[in-house]
């Protein structure tokens, strides 16, 4: 067995660029779910808007990169305004059924054979519409050591992406600690008991939506710059619902949640997968129990193993109180 | 009139009738109509609250006065109807529009914001802060002076109130009686004119039943006006200036505490129209 191997390939994702896309897309959601109580199960659109937005205006309209991540932004905002008009006067559940619409209808719109030209149908778009970005990296080589192991562009995406986390991260814990933040998570407790304080809470919840959203269409960015390739599949429930898990793994309504929670469930997810594919190739676990294409299915059974044992034994997550989540059951 | 305990004297100057004129009121409803499907829930022909006065609005279960309550703070919009805070209609107004004109309420069920501490429950009440503007929150110089002068504050009500050694608990960590302090407390951080209370003893023992009496007739001693609902005829008596009586909707009787209670309208409203009579009589 190759240990050495399995901690690189293990810490390569604990810091690589998946883990980074879902730590952006849990930080949305954490503003959506933790502070403000707003049930996005929706997340996946706004990762597949910002993807799109990149690509879409560098391939098809020849803009530059730069003002593609400014599209992004602001087409997030404009569909955060859409889903937020109709659905944010309407209770946590109604939200949660709509945003779940609204995440596959911008799928589908994206994947349907109409926007084929532009969007690239099911095939979704591939082309170097990251050039501009790939050219400032000054790291071109890339990095070998035993422990750790990124290509030339994937280093540059992981270097940049820890720094914009970092500052989203920080910019974020300024807010939820301010007045603003406060009047975000009374919201969460109680919509009716803000308003008789005289508080606009439609207009906090549509800021929530926006802020929570554009942040998930930076994630998006992420995704597509660092494949150099949008497809529109990748941004199914599944992504929004891995969002959650790295939320709640690393526990809702605490800052560096999103962060940890993200690094551990990709340390999980590769860390499982490299033991039992090095097992199985070295015959240390017999192949009547795992055959070797069976390793991909068996590391996510364990792996919801874990969530399961997790939500049982530390259901606040790992920065949470456990108290605090107690007093739910009493409100 | 002798255990009617009125400090502002204007009471005994009103007509005792239903939708009686007031010299100086803060609060005018007319023809306020409130239809659930086929039940009228409310229908008020005119109704005038006297500022700084503490106004008991009482009646049986059902008798539709927390919906007027939903009704005058805009959390419900009735059928028809027109009324006015301070001159200011406020018909189509959303209920935080109502709270920063100066008419706060509190709730039956009491609405205390559970995960936040008592002190922060406190300080959301504040009005007009800058820091709770998304774009200024980012930069805590500019409000941090204001949050200092808002904590001393809430300090400050929250000593008044005694629950000062509590301010840094979560509120879902209070008793039921005190998170009914609290939002009262929580209620004056907004400055308010006039304060609404929904059933403010409801669940509240004794000892701190006292205190939350005090506290009321603090208000109207700085000028407030009190509108409060409540079951506790003990509590009417002691504190309200007037009472009005709700049953089915309407106003059927209002005046000082004492008349009202010998009112043959509200002893039937309460307890049935033939409840003094013999059941062997009645059947023959």
């Amino acid at each position: 067995m190759d240990f050495l191997f399995v901690i690189q390939q293990t810490l390569s994702a604990t810091l690589g660029v998946n883990a980074i896309i879902f730590a952006l897309a849990a930080i949305g959601l954490n503003m959506h779910f933790g502070y403000t109580g707003l049930l996005n199960f929706g997340q996946a659109g706004f990762l597949a808007i910002g993807a799109y937005s990149v690509a879409v205006p560098v391939i098809s309209f020849g803009l530059s990169l730069w003002v593609a991540f400014l599209i992004g932004i602001f087409n997030s905002i404009i569909f955060a305004l859409l889903l937020g008009v109709p659905t944010l006067r309407l209770r946590a559940d109604y939200l949660a059924i709509v945003t779940i619409a609204f995440a596959e209808i911008v799928r589908q719109v994206a994947r349907s054979a109409t926007f084929n030209d532009s969007l690239g149908g099911s095939d979704g778009i591939t082309g170097k519409f990251g050039k501009e970005f790939f050219d400032l990296n000054p790291f071109k080589g890339g990095l070998a050591i035993p422990i750790l192991r990124f290509n030339g562009n994937d280093l540059w995406v992981v270097i940049t992406g820890w720094i914009l986390v970092a500052i989203i991260t920080f910019i974020m814990w300024i807010m939820v600690n301010s007045p603003w933040g406060r009047v975000m998570r009374a919201i969460r407790e109680d919509e009716d008991a803000v308003r008789s304080l005289g508080k606009n809470v439609y207009l906090y919840k549509m800021q929530s939506l926006i802020i929570g959203g554009a942040i998930g269409s930076i994630a998006g960015f992420v995704y597509a710059l660092s494949r150099q390739s949008v497809q529109p599949d990748n941004y199914g429930t599944a992504l929004t619902f891995f969002a959650y898990t790295v939320l709640i793994l690393g526990g809702a309504a605490r800052v560096f949640a999103p962060i940890v929670g993200a690094m551990i469930f990709w340390f999980l997810i590769v860390f499982i997968e490299q033991i039992l594919r090095e097992g199985v190739s070295s015959n240390l676990i017999p192949d009547w129990l795992i055959g070797v294409n069976q390793v991909g299915q068996i590391r996510f059974m364990l792996m919801g193993l874990g969530l399961m044992l997790l939500m049982i034994f530390r259901p606040q997550g790992i920065f949470g109180d456990k108290k605090e989540l107690a007093l739910d059951a009493r409100a | 009139m002798q255990e009617h305990n009125s400090g502002a004297g204007f009471a005994l100057t009103s007509a005792q009738t239903p939708g009686s004129t007031k010299p100086d009121p803060i609060l005018i409803a007319d023809n306020i109509v409130r239809q659930f499907g086929g039940l009228t829930a409310v229908n008020v022909n005119h109704l005038e609250i006297q500022r700084g006065s503490i106004t008991a609005l009482i009646g049986p279960n059902g008798a539709g006065k927390t919906t007027f309550f939903n009704l005058l703070t805009g959390y419900d919009s009735p059928n028809s109807g027109t009324w006015s805070f301070n001159g200011k209609a406020l018909n189509g107004i959303p209920p935080h529009k109502v709270a920063r004109l100066g008419m706060v309420r509190t709730f039956q069920l009491t609405k205390a914001l559970y995960r936040l501490t008592v002190l922060e429950n406190m300080l959301l009440g504040a009005k007009q802060q800058k820091g709770e503007s998304v774009l200024l929150s980012v930069f805590p110089w500019i409000w941090r002076a204001q949050e200092e002068a808002i904590r001393v504050k809430a300090v400050s009500i929250l000593k008044n109130f005694k629950l000062i050694d509590k301010q840094d608990d979560f509120a879902a960590a209070l008793s039921g009686g005190q998170r009914k302090l609290l939002e009262m407390a929580r209620a004056l951080m907004v400055e308010p004119e006039m304060v609404m209370l929904d059933e403010p003893m409801a669940g509240v023992n004794p000892a701190l039943k006292q205190s939350l009496l005090e506290h009321i007739k603090e208000l109207r001693n700085e000028g407030k006006t009190v509108l409060f609902v409540e079951h506790d005829m003990d509590m009417v008596h002691e504190i309200s200036d007037w009472v009005i009586v709700m049953a089915q909707g309407e106003i059927i009787a209002e005046g000082t505490p004492s008349t009202v209670m010998g009112n043959a309208q509200v002893i039937e409203a309460y307890l049935g129209a033939h409840h003094d009579a013999d059941l062997s009589s009645e059947e023959a």
